[in-house]
């Protein structure tokens, strides 16, 4: 539903993680230490960027292959990532924009702010973008990142991880997460996915293992659903359709 | 209220240090797999509108730069409509845009067009205003604030700068005008901390 009549469900602040978390130490000088303003969605919330799938390319959502030169492959566990981009209500979202981004195989990113030693791979950049179909329904070919070290502490290890970023229809639904791995012992210890202090919610964020859908001999399927606010089934109050 | 809905929203986590690899890469040197950054060009030739420059920098709570950030602007046209509005908006503006923090001036730009006063309800307008939402490093869930214009007599009648009591804060979601060029700095913490809002 893209009614931009309808407003969203009011956010639930205790399954977001705070501004401040003093164990994810840069949170210190860049939170926020005055309460949200709340304010009632107005037109200004309730809609949003459209995008259409021609604004995608074919291998956009390939990473083994998006920047591989002619032959070549990213280096590393092959995976699919598949799953549904959902609202509050249940509801598929249609013509949602995915974009991702990673380290490689090595735990390396291809920034200039990354001075690991671990390698660039020449055929890995580390971003792919699709849309989701009429259901929600994405999928994104890549290979599995390492985990590496961050300078959070003297020896903080981030566990291996793909970061999302996601478009509903509205700017309110606007959400940036990550997105760990099944079984990963790094999740529990690291300060970022403890941001979110509710165990229940950190499992959101975790991709299950989907045998089932993995290609044999071909590629693992990792499974992640992602879930943006839903809309009031009630329109806004004192509105006028007909302006 | 919440007990009503069958899913919850998935959990924000930060978008990091290295956010521009999946949201701007042509201006982290990765290029060739996208045709273009999108919302790096929110204008065209025949978009209508007044052509406006908003400028700003981002301040932590010590005053530095935050030079890793991203903005996302949304906004409605020149006469006040949303491109996924309830009435056809200029085909020539989406009214999204997307832009990085220089990392060596500290200065982030988006070159776009004034919206219109944006309908409330039946009988009442917001002022003219931009959306901004705010993502990096060290920002858990992204920050959502408003750019509003000094030159809009509408402000004083803005159903959501009214909500703001104290006039010092109100202030914070003013841009300053030098011709067509708007300059709106946001700072994270402290004495000027920007109003940030709970959308």
């Amino acid at each position: 539903m893209s009614d931009p009549f309808h407003p969203l469900n009011r956010r639930d602040w205790t399954w977001q993680p705070a501004a401040l978390t003093p164990d994810y130490k840069t949170t210190g000088l860049r939170s926020p230490q005055r309460p949200l303003v709340f304010f009632e969605n107005t037109m200004s919330e309730t809609t949003g960027p459209v995008f259409g799938h021609d604004l995608i390319s074919d291998l956009d959502n390939n990473l083994v292959l998006n920047f591989a030169s002619a032959g070549g492959e990213a280096l590393g566990p092959r995976i699919a990532l598949r799953g549904r981009v959902l609202d509050e209500n249940g509801r598929g979202v249609p013509n949602a924009l995915i974009e991702i981004w990673q380290a490689n195989a090595a735990g390396r990113y291809r920034h200039k702010n990354d001075g690991y030693r671990a390698p660039l791979d020449p055929n890995f950049a580390g971003c792919g973008r699709t849309i989701t179909d009429d259901s929600g329904h994405y999928v994104f070919h890549t290979v599995r990142p390492a985990p590496y070290p961050w300078p959070n502490g003297p020896n903080t290890w981030r566990p291996a991880h793909i970061h999302f970023s996601v478009f509903g229809h509205a700017f309110a639904q606007r959400l940036v997460t990550q997105m760990y791995f099944e079984g990963d012992p790094l999740i529990a210890l690291c300060p970022i996915v403890n941001a979110v202090s509710d165990p229940g919610a950190v499992d959101h964020l975790v991709a299950k293992l989907d045998l089932e859908a993995s290609t044999p001999m071909d590629a693992m399927a990792y499974h992640f659903d992602i879930v943006l606010r839903g809309r009031h089934a009630t329109p806004f109050e004192n509105h006028s359709r007909g302006v | 209220m919440a007990g009503d809905r069958p899913l919850k929203e998935s959990p924000s986590q930060t978008a990091g240090p290295y956010l521009h690899i999946g949201l701007m890469p042509e201006i982290c040197g990765i290029d060739g797999i996208y045709r273009a950054d999108p919302g790096a060009v929110m204008v065209n030739d025949d978009t209508l509108g007044e052509r406006i420059t908003v400028q700003g920098r981002i301040f932590d709570g010590n005053g530095d730069d935050v030079k890793d950030a991203v903005i996302e602007a949304w906004q409605a046209d020149h006469a006040g409509r949303y491109q996924s509005g309830s009435e056809p908006s200029d085909p020539n503006f989406v009214g999204w845009g997307r832009q990085a923090v220089d990392p060596e001036s500290g200065f982030i730009t988006f070159q776009t067009i004034k919206p219109g006063r944006v309908r409330f309800d039946a009988t009442r307008f917001q002022a003219p205003h931009i959306s901004l939402f705010i993502i990096a490093r060290g920002i858990n869930i992204g920050l959502n604030t408003r750019l509003y214009f000094p030159e809009s007599e509408e402000n004083a009648t803005d159903p959501v700068l009214a909500l703001i009591d104290d006039a010092k804060r109100r202030d914070t979601l003013i841009a300053q005008k030098d011709g067509d060029l708007y300059t709106f700095n946001i700072h994270l913490q402290g004495e000027h901390e920007t109003v940030f809002f709970d959308i």
